[in-house]
């Protein structure tokens, strides 16, 4: 006999039977009855409505049942808060049982009832509770305190528990120590600056004392807690370094990592000339290599924390380089960080067998896991100089192997060595340029055109390398066409008189053609500087460049320390500091290593003391690539926070003197060249228009604007003309003044087109389907949302049994009954199926909001993907709301959730958008027209009651439409737009 | 932190169809310690799964908001402990697989069916293995005196609280009794080694464990002296070999601050079986059983193997069982083999040839070659590279030398008992890279 049987009663009227039989006089038959209660609450089934009569068989003296009775209380008292009172005096009697299982239990189960009016009675049975004579009931006791702090706080303090939970640490027995030790810990997180564990050398005396009785759970507790504590001086710190070490030697790695936390924190506080300091230093060492035969999630915890260590103390792990080699059947993740720690151990000594290994790594099939490796020998070159000719010719090897991923790795990191090393290894420049063609990532394709360019003197056809790539400006990504740029402003730097062209070229593609203003400025920069002055351009871009230093990407010294007093835990995990991942910890104090004492090596930790103190700046450390633009200039590039108004320099539009390459390019290039007439920007700080900023330059050809550039006020002005009514006008001014009558206007509705449904896309390619491919779409038909799907086998065998099932999703869509595909799919043939759909599943809020999860299942396996539904589907047929509703609701929304959008390209009337809108359940519901601009008041409904108002404007002759949502949930706005541009351009 | 138990439907397939719980998945069951996480929150758990695993980034900790995920799988069920707080991230790692430790020897096996046929004591048990979040009582030795499968037999006035759950000496009971006292030491080394392509030792070690099994009544004081070379130095004796342990880690029971001060081992050890310490010993080890392969790849044609294996250990022992398991490529067929001793099989799910020989002595050499067919249209998918790993056991030695020098038993009522031990060596990771 199985408590399996229990799951198995799915009848209709189940409710009623299990109230019968909970209601029986047989105490078997009652406590069948509580199992099978039990056991479809674990199934997910709601069974709350069973409350009284569960708590009704509280009351046994069979364990068992109490036990379940106590799990259903726990589920469910928060939503029955009233009749959980019922159970209160059986839970008081319970906590004066003579058997301590049950007391313990009653104490345990209470605290864990998150109902206000069930803790005030919890109080004095607690106070008893802690007070036990058995053990077993204080360990669990102590544990409630913290279970009743979470729920009412000013409770616990007002009844002085806190104080009888301090006692506890003194308990002579060492597991309600531990549980104290735990609790006071969780509670004084939440109160970071009381003074509550009030760690003090005799209370540190117990738990040292505890620590060699308690189990291994409690050995963590105490450990952690200890690692909060800040010894007076060296000495101490030194004795109680000597009382934690024996738990390096534990069988569990969590006592070990915890352990290794407290050593780490106090050897901070040891000088470093002690005999002792060095005796610890070697004992770290075995403990942490042998975590790394722990299970694998307990491996890459270890190994996290090991990344940390071995920058805080390198010389702990220096000499163990082999116990990092990765093993074939390492997970991923042991994998990708046993190379970090491998790159930061290297040196001098192990580098040769470092780099045999990386060799071996970067010849795998994981893409990731290679690009690492060879990411890894390039950083090895860097760090260490005199095995960076061996790295570069190891790098040369794998680019011969032409695997694509590996020759675009291998460039980039050869990029950052030529910087390290300038001057030096240009001989293999001609390997690198023979792969160019096969280089399709952004960050190859930029490294390869910065060593172009820096190398510009040196190669050639630099000129015509760097030409083709400007054949497809516009399609490279940001960071190539800034290096692209930047290349060729180089490349002309150094050979002024066969350039001229190409550079023009590049400068009027990313001043005119472009409408990234990174880019644009960079662009305006140069030319500036190249027409002002070429010999300080030459100054200013072919300038030294900074020395990138040997360690790479270590982390920021205070948040380091901060992470060290973390070991073990998620912050030292992820490598955050907690505040940045935990919900209200931001008040929270960052910990820091206790200073040094004794020794006078203040370097030690440089951040600990005073802020003054904090003088050693960051290493520098390899720029990411959209830095290292800049810093290759030295010059900050960064562009202007968005929010500000954008300086000047960069929005003036007003056309000034122009005498451009005139002056400034003749001197560098001698006379033969005539001034070519490319237009330029020029600062006017005081322009009026400063804050107009057109989103992209006016298109004139600088042929145009070679003649007279020189004084043309009338341009200025031009440019300087008021804004285009389509952007943003506010809204309140039509409002206050005739939204009245504008209500009266309404009325012209034409006739209601069909309501907006996408072109099929593929939702599940055959290759992820096992052959099945599933493309679809989303229609409302008749006030009914059907998915419609075609379904194709592309297998050789025939499909069938196919089902489907939503996972939870913002507006509660499910399916309204099965799918219907009832003959068997054969191979090569295509089903289409049409599935209504009901809003009344369950609901979770997706990102992004229409996003729809979904498992389709047949006798072959089961598929999962996600597709996203126009949020049309959902517009109600009743979305038409009354216009003094309308009205009133407008103003009633606050105007911070009003959403505003563009819609560009759109080339209908406002009556025929109006037409087309209603199709799709989008009601005008007024129209007003101001200067030649129709305003359209509209409203629609969302299938869970959601109202969106809408103002659409258009301007006759202007394409572009402007739309503002107003709505309670603020969030959908997006959505409703994304189905205002799709209905309005199909 | 709650700890949920989620089994997975979807497929049979590891890689790509992590499947999502809401579907055909199913939570099994789920307790809710602190009640700071949403429940709800774990159906985000198996997309999120999904995901990292398509993006090539599998990761043993995810977040959703500020939830995060903590998992480890078990066959087919996923053990998932989700906080949003800063928690301890190896307690909970070390909680999860202590978890699978109690359920398997509670159920024998942790899976689907085990846990709905008793899930009124999978309940009982997560209330008694944390409270809060915090672990409690995890000695299922323990836990079975006042937890079990028969609980309609309990009634509350005969069920106790065992002193020892919250003793001291959490891990034994009191009044033990055995008709003859006896314990069994067994002492088992595993040899890792990573050999280059090239013949090279890239890596090895030894990791040692020491299992007993206790059969001893009352509450014995039992005293374990190894030649350990620390101690040896410690005492002045320098008779013999010793040896010298990189690590030591022990079961809970052994005094860690009285090993630390004058490294005695001493404990009141867990009834029955129990590992009672592990070591690991860094001395670089000449690998038992070398091998030398050459593998030849023709492309469209066929691939050839040899292999030589030999044993460089005495020639008084015997490897047993050994298994010298060599990877061939996913598309190889026709398989044609050839030994000097003991017998080859190709397992094609596994892409390996298994080359068995039950007994393989010190200093003997033996040969295997293989011939398979290659067809004449290649896969185009990238293989790895996987090493040749090989299987083995060798009785009555150890690689380090490591020797029981003494077990005293002390019980105060003064009964005689008989300790016996065992030697043996067996393979660990044991890795050897191939140049193909």
């Amino acid at each position: 006999m199985t408590d399996s049987k229990y799951f198995t009663t799915t009848k209709k009227g189940e409710i009623f039977e299990l109230k019968a039989e909970l209601n029986s006089d047989k105490k078997e038959k009652k406590k069948e009855a509580v199992k099978k209660v039990i056991a479809s609450m674990t199934v997910g089934k709601d069974v709350s409505a069973l409350f009284p009569d569960v708590v009704n068989c509280m009351q046994t003296d069979n364990l068992e049942l109490k036990k379940l009775v106590y799990l259903y209380l726990m589920n469910y008292a928060k939503s029955q808060p009233d009749m959980a009172i019922m159970a209160v005096n059986t839970f008081v009697k319970d906590c004066e049982d003579p058997n301590p299982l049950i007391r313990a239990l009653a104490v345990r189960t209470m605290g864990c009832i998150r109902v206000d009016k069930i803790t005030e009675y919890l109080c004095e049975p607690l106070r008893k509770c802690l007070k036990d004579e058995d053990p077993y009931v204080r360990k669990t006791a102590a544990v409630c305190v913290a279970k009743l702090h979470d729920i009412n706080a000013q409770l616990v303090e007002d009844q002085g528990f806190l104080d009888t939970l301090k006692d506890l640490i003194s308990d002579s027995n060492p597991m309600v120590v531990a549980n104290a030790v735990a609790a006071l810990s969780e509670i004084a997180e939440s109160h970071p600056n009381s003074n509550l564990l009030d760690l003090n050398p005799q209370t540190i005396n117990k738990l040292l004392t505890a620590l060699n009785e308690c189990t291994e759970w409690g050995q963590i507790f105490i450990l952690d807690c200890l690692a909060n504590y800040t010894p007076r001086d060296d000495r101490e710190s030194q004795s109680i370094c000597e009382r934690v070490t024996p738990r390096l030697s534990h069988a569990n790695s969590a006592v070990v990592l915890s352990a290794v936390k407290v050593l780490m924190k106090f050897m901070e506080m040891l000088p470093k000339d002690l005999d002792y300091y060095g005796t610890l230093l070697k004992k770290l060492a075995p403990p942490l290599v042998t975590l790394l035969s722990a299970e694998p999630e307990l491996q890459y915890v270890a190994l996290r924390n090991i990344n940390l260590i071995v920058q805080r103390r390198p010389e702990i792990l220096k000499h163990e380089m082999k116990v990092f080699f990765v093993k074939y059947n390492d997970p991923i993740y042991v994998k990708l960080e046993k190379l970090d720690i491998m790159i930061r151990l290297a040196s001098q000594a192990n580098i040769a067998q470092v780099l045999a290994e990386l060799k071996e790594y970067a010849t795998e099939v994981d893409v990731d896991f290679v690009r690492k490796a060879v990411r890894a020998i390039g950083r090895c070159a860097i760090k260490v100089e005199q095995s960076a000719e061996r790295c570069v010719s190891t790098l040369l090897d794998l680019i011969q192997t032409k695997v694509n991923y590996v020759v675009q790795e291998a460039i980039v990191v050869i990029k950052d060595i030529f910087r390290k090393y300038p001057n030096k290894y240009e001989s293999v420049i001609a390997t690198l340029c023979e792969n160019l063609d096969s280089l399709d990532e952004p960050e190859a394709r930029a490294a390869m055109i910065w060593i172009v360019g820096e190398y510009a003197e040196r190669i050639d056809n630099a000129d015509e390398l760097l030409e083709s790539f400007l054949e497809g400006f516009h399609d490279e990504s940001t960071q190539v066409q800034l290096q692209l740029l930047t290349a060729i402003v180089k490349l002309f730097l150094k050979k002024p008189t066969e350039t001229q062209e190409l550079v023009q070229q590049v400068l009027s593609l990313a001043t005119q053609d472009s409408d990234n203003p990174d880019l644009r400025d960079r662009g305006y920069i140069y030319w500036r500087l190249l027409s002002t002055d070429p010999v300080a351009a030459k100054e200013v871009v072919l300038a030294e460049k900074p020395l990138i230093s040997e360690e790479t990407d270590l982390i920021e010294p205070t948040l380091l320390e901060e992470l060290i007093c973390h070991i073990g835990t998620l912050a030292s995990v992820y490598h955050k500091p907690p505040s940045a991942f935990v919900e209200g910890s931001r008040g929270v104090q960052h910990k820091r290593l206790p200073g040094s004492a004794g020794s006078g090596e203040s370097v030690e930790s440089p951040d600990t003391g005073s802020a003054a103190g904090a003088s050693d700046a960051p290493p520098a450390v390899i720029p990411s690539q959209g830095d290292l633009l800049g810093d290759l200039l030295n010059l900050d590039l960064t562009p202007p926070a968005t929010t500000g108004p954008p300086p000047p320099a960069t929005s003036g539009l007003q056309l000034g003197a122009m005498d451009l390459l005139g002056g400034g390019l003749d001197s560098l290039m001698g006379d033969e060249s005539e001034p070519p007439p490319i237009p330029l920007r020029t600062d006017t700080p005081q322009s009026p228009q400063v804050l107009h900023q057109s989103p992209s330059p006016p298109d004139y050809s600088p042929t145009e604007l070679g003649g007279d550039l020189g004084g043309s006020s009338a341009m200025g002005a031009g440019f300087g003309a008021p804004p285009p009514a389509a952007a943003a006008a506010p809204f309140s001014a039509p409002v206050s003044g005739g939204l009245d009558d504008l209500f009266d206007l309404g009325g012209g509705v034409g006739m209601p087109m069909g309501a907006y449904s996408p072109p099929k896309t593929v939702w599940l390619p055959a290759m992820k389907g096992k052959g099945l491919e599933i493309s679809g779409t989303f229609a409302r038909r008749a006030g009914v949302i059907q998915m419609e799907m075609t379904l194709t086998n592309k297998a050789m065998s025939v499909m069938t049994d196919f089902a489907i099932q939503f996972n939870r999703n913002s507006f509660g869509l499910a399916p309204a009954g099965p799918l219907q595909v009832l003959t068997p799919l054969s191979p090569n043939q295509s089903i289409e199926v049409a599935l209504p759909l009901s809003t009344v599943g369950p609901v979770m809020k997706m990102d992004p909001l229409n996003n729809l999860q979904v498992a389709v299942k047949n006798n072959i396996d089961v598929f999962y993907f996600s597709c996203q539904y126009p949020i049309s589907m959902l517009f109600v047929e009743d979305g038409k709301m009354e216009r003094q509703v309308f009205l009133a609701t407008w103003k009633d929304i606050p105007n911070d959730s009003e959403a505003q959008f563009q819609i560009a390209d759109c080339r209908l009337s406002s009556d025929a958008a109006s037409n087309k809108l209603q199709g799709s359940n989008i009601f005008t519901i007024a129209k007003r027209t101001v200067d030649g601009q129709d305003m359209l008041y509209q409203s629609t409904k969302l299938s869970n009651g959601i109202w969106v108002l809408a103002e659409l404007r258009v301007q006759t002759g202007n394409p572009n439409f402007t739309v503002c949502l107003k709505c309670r949930a603020p969030e959908v706005a997006q959505c409703v737009f994304q189905s205002y541009e799709a209905v309005l351009k199909n | 932190m709650t700890v949920i138990i989620i089994k997975k439907n979807g497929s049979g397939s590891d890689k790509v169809q992590a499947a999502w719980c809401w579907a055909w998945d199913q939570v099994l069951i789920c307790r809710n310690y602190k009640g700071d996480v949403d429940m709800a929150e774990i159906d985000h758990f198996m997309p999120l799964l999904m995901q990292h695993e398509e993006d090539g980034l599998l990761s043993p900790v995810m977040s959703h908001g500020n939830v995060h995920f903590m998992w480890i799988k078990h066959s087919n069920l996923y053990l998932v402990a989700t906080t949003n707080k800063n928690s301890n991230a190896s307690l909970v790692y070390s909680f999860l697989y202590k978890i699978v430790e109690v359920f398997t020897e509670y159920f024998k096996e942790l899976e689907e069916e085990s846990i709905q046929d008793n899930f009124v004591v999978v309940y009982e048990l997560l209330d008694e293995l944390m409270d809060f979040g915090f672990p409690q009582t995890t000695e299922s030795k323990i836990l079975q005196e006042y937890i079990t499968q028969e609980g309609a037999k309990l009634e509350v006035t005969k069920t106790k609280v065992p002193t020892t759950v919250t003793n001291a000496v959490s891990w034994r009971s009191e009044g033990i009794k055995y008709k003859k006292n006896e314990v069994f030491i067994d002492v088992i080394e595993s040899i890792n080694v990573l050999v280059n392509a090239n013949g090279s030792v890239m890596s090895s070690d030894i990791v040692g464990s020491i299992k007993l099994k206790t059969m001893l009544s009352g509450m014995p004081e039992l005293r374990l002296g190894l030649n350990d070379r620390v101690l040896f130095a410690l005492t002045g004796r320098d008779k013999g070999k010793t040896v010298v342990m990189e690590d030591v880690k022990f079961h809970q029971c052994v005094r860690l601050s009285r090993f630390e001060s004058d490294r005695t081992i001493s404990f009141i050890p867990p009834d029955g079986e129990s590992e009672l310490m592990s070591y690991r010993i860094n001395t670089h080890v000449k690998p038992l059983i070398w091998i030398e392969s050459v593998i030849e790849k023709f492309s469209h044609s066929r691939v050839e193997i040899m292999v030589k294996a030999k044993g460089q250990f005495k020639k008084q022992s015997v490897a047993n069982n050994v298994e010298v398991r060599v990877p061939v490529p996913s598309d190889a067929d026709s398989p044609k083999f050839k030994t000097s001793t003991g017998s080859a099989k190709y397992v094609p799910e596994k892409n390996l040839v298994v080359w068995t020989i039950k007994s393989f002595p010190g200093g003997k050499e033996f040969l295997m070659r293989a011939h398979f067919g290659l067809p004449s249209v290649e896969n185009d998918e990238a293989e790895g590279k996987p090493p040749i790993t090989v299987k083995f056991e060798i009785p009555y030695f150890t690689v380090s030398g490591i020797q029981v020098r003494y077990m005293k038993i002390i019980e105060k009522s003064g009964y005689q008992a008989l300790p016996w031990v065992r030697y043996i060596t067996q393979s660990g990771d044991y890795q050897l890279r191939t140049n193909v």
